[in-house]
């Protein structure tokens, strides 16, 4: 393992040090916990809280501030945040319009936003939930998990926290998120995979010529192993997949996510984005939002994912609101 | 609280392992995270020892659910608060309440986690271990042999999840392709059962 870390057992809590000292502007850190939250926290509207493991970033700490995330708790790498982190979490943006929890769908991350949802209840704080399950490469069925939460997440961050700016109420700020969540899909690939730092070991190996389809964003090996391809065959094998999923029609308006896993160049992921506007073209999809880089990233993992968000006129115009986070700007 | 330091002392020898277990059909952090837990489980018994059984294990269990994290964390979590309600003000467990502690830690587990024998989940370790655990008792059986029959049920249910596919947890992303691989969640229950029937020879 080589690394530009100092003790494995610190990465966390020093990344989120390192991170407020970045945007002291937008951040501050919740102290004794692994919790960012907006620095003039609370505020008179409806909170967001996102989170769950470390290793994602810039996600989650990077999207919070002005139109996003009021909070995020960070869990050790790729290991969901424990109930009492994502509870203080609750309980220091709590507006008094209540709170909405972003949590995607990994059985951890769901028991522990659960427990803390009881904990905040308890004390009476109003809180709702919403579960992205984006994946498409994870066939669902009622005897599983089901699928789970990748880089979409990006697009109901984005969506709903307009909203709750906007001043919607905590109904509101969820239908949108619903409505978010069930428009958006995506599908990743890997041609290389991380490290965890306190592991040490590759999360799996693969040879020279070879590509995991279906990846997650937790360096877990994906659906099936394949001989790597062109990066137009790629684009091609993810989007079919996406757009079987959530069929979009000629005329449609959608919001499309090229995301970085990590190790990727932006070249590479640029050049995925040139054969993704040529096949969306040609359908007669209309993208009226392209969003390409590094945002829910599997620490150094080779590979990048695709998202799809089909748009109506409330989704577009919420998606177009303005944003000031870390690691997502839009003026 | 004891029988806590040889639990701990299994899981820290075994960190590396179920790790490995989990990098093949998981995200390689769960002998990270259990031995992160278990040992911070050991800080909190020393630092503010429990002046009962039932309070014991509520520490046992609320530090697991703050510092485990992952779905682990509150499965187990959820297991020994249950054990701790259970345990109400008797001081030692014999094999009734041992019995009482097994099968209601696995109710809590399935509730919470939404599992059933068969998913490859830590279920199929605990269920078979409580089934043998009664039977032995049933049949006469002092706590030990009871333990070592419970043991001895969770280690064949740790090889079945070999032969099934994940229905829960994250190695249910994979499909077909966690078939082959032993669960690192039926794994870590089953190294825990084992350690609490080692301390209970050590001690008699």
């Amino acid at each position: 393992m080589k690394k530009i870390i100092n003790n494995p057992a610190d990465v966390v809590t020093e990344m989120l040090d390192g991170m407020v000292a970045a945007y002291p502007q937008y951040l501050r850190r919740l102290s004794g916990t692994n919790v960012l939250v907006r620095a003039n926290a609370p505020q008179p509207k409806v909170a967001l809280v996102g989170g769950g493991g470390s290793g994602h970033e810039p996600a989650h700490g990077g999207f919070v501030g002005k139109g996003m995330l009021d909070a995020a708790a960070a869990g050790a790498v790729f290991t969901s945040p424990t109930p009492d982190q994502i509870f203080s979490a609750i309980k220091a943006v709590d507006g008094g319009k209540g709170v909405l929890l972003v949590v995607k769908n990994y059985t951890g991350d769901v028991l522990n936003f659960d427990m803390a949802a009881e904990m905040a209840e308890a004390e009476g704080i109003k809180v709702m939930k919403v579960v992205v399950n984006d994946d498409v490469a994870v066939e669902n069925s009622t005897w599983t998990s089901g699928r789970r939460g990748i880089a979409g997440t990006l697009f109901v961050h984005k969506i709903a926290g307009a909203k709750a700016q906007a001043g919607g109420t905590l109904d509101e700020v969820k239908a949108v998120a619903e409505k978010t969540i069930a428009n958006v899909r995506s599908m990743g690939m890997s041609i290389s995979p991380c490290t965890v730092p306190e592991s040490g070991k590759p999360s799996f190996e693969l040879a020279e010529n070879e590509m995991e389809i279906g990846i997650g964003i937790h360096g877990e090996p994906g659906i099936r192993r394949e001989t790597i391809k062109t990066a137009d065959e790629i684009v091609d094998q993810l989007l079919c997949k996406i757009l079987c999923d959530n069929p979009l029609k000629s005329g449609d308006e959608a919001a499309v996510l090229v995301n970085g896993l990590g190790a990727t160049p932006l070249m590479e992921l640029f050049i995925a984005n040139r054969r993704i506007s040529e096949v969306l073209a040609a359908k007669g999809i209309r993208v009226v939002k392209t969003v390409a880089g590094n945002f829910m990233t599997s620490l150094e993992m080779g590979g990048f994912s695709i998202s799809v968000l089909k748009l109506d006129a409330e989704l577009k115009e919420l998606l177009s609101a303005p944003a000031e986070t870390p690691a997502f700007v839009q003026l | 609280m004891d029988a806590m330091e040889t639990v701990t002392a299994a899981i820290n020898k075994n960190r590396d392992f179920l790790t490995e277990l989990d990098r093949s059909i998981g995200d390689a952090d769960h002998g990270i995270n259990m031995a992160r837990g278990f040992n911070a489980v050991m800080e909190k018994l020393e630092s503010s020892p429990p002046d009962s059984l039932q309070q014991g294990l509520k520490s046992v269990a609320m530090t697991l659910i703050s510092t485990v994290g992952g779905a682990s964390g509150p499965l187990y979590g959820t297991a020994f608060l249950r054990c701790s309600k259970i345990a109400q003000d008797k001081s030692t467990v014999d094999s009734e309440l041992a019995s009482l502690m097994l099968n209601e830690a696995v109710n809590g587990i399935k509730s919470l986690g939404k599992a059933s024998a068969g998913d490859k989940t830590m279920v199929d370790a605990l269920e078979p271990a409580a089934k043998a655990f009664d039977a032995s008792y049933k049949s006469g059986c002092g706590l030990l042999s009871c333990l070592q029959s419970s043991c001895k049920a969770a280690r064949e249910g740790v090889e079945y999840t070999k032969t099934i596919a994940a229905k829960k947890g994250r190695a249910s992303y994979l499909g077909d392709r966690s078939i082959g691989h032993q669960d690192p969640g039926a794994t870590s229950s089953a190294i825990i059962l084992e350690a609490i029937t080692e301390y209970c020879k050590k001690t008699g």
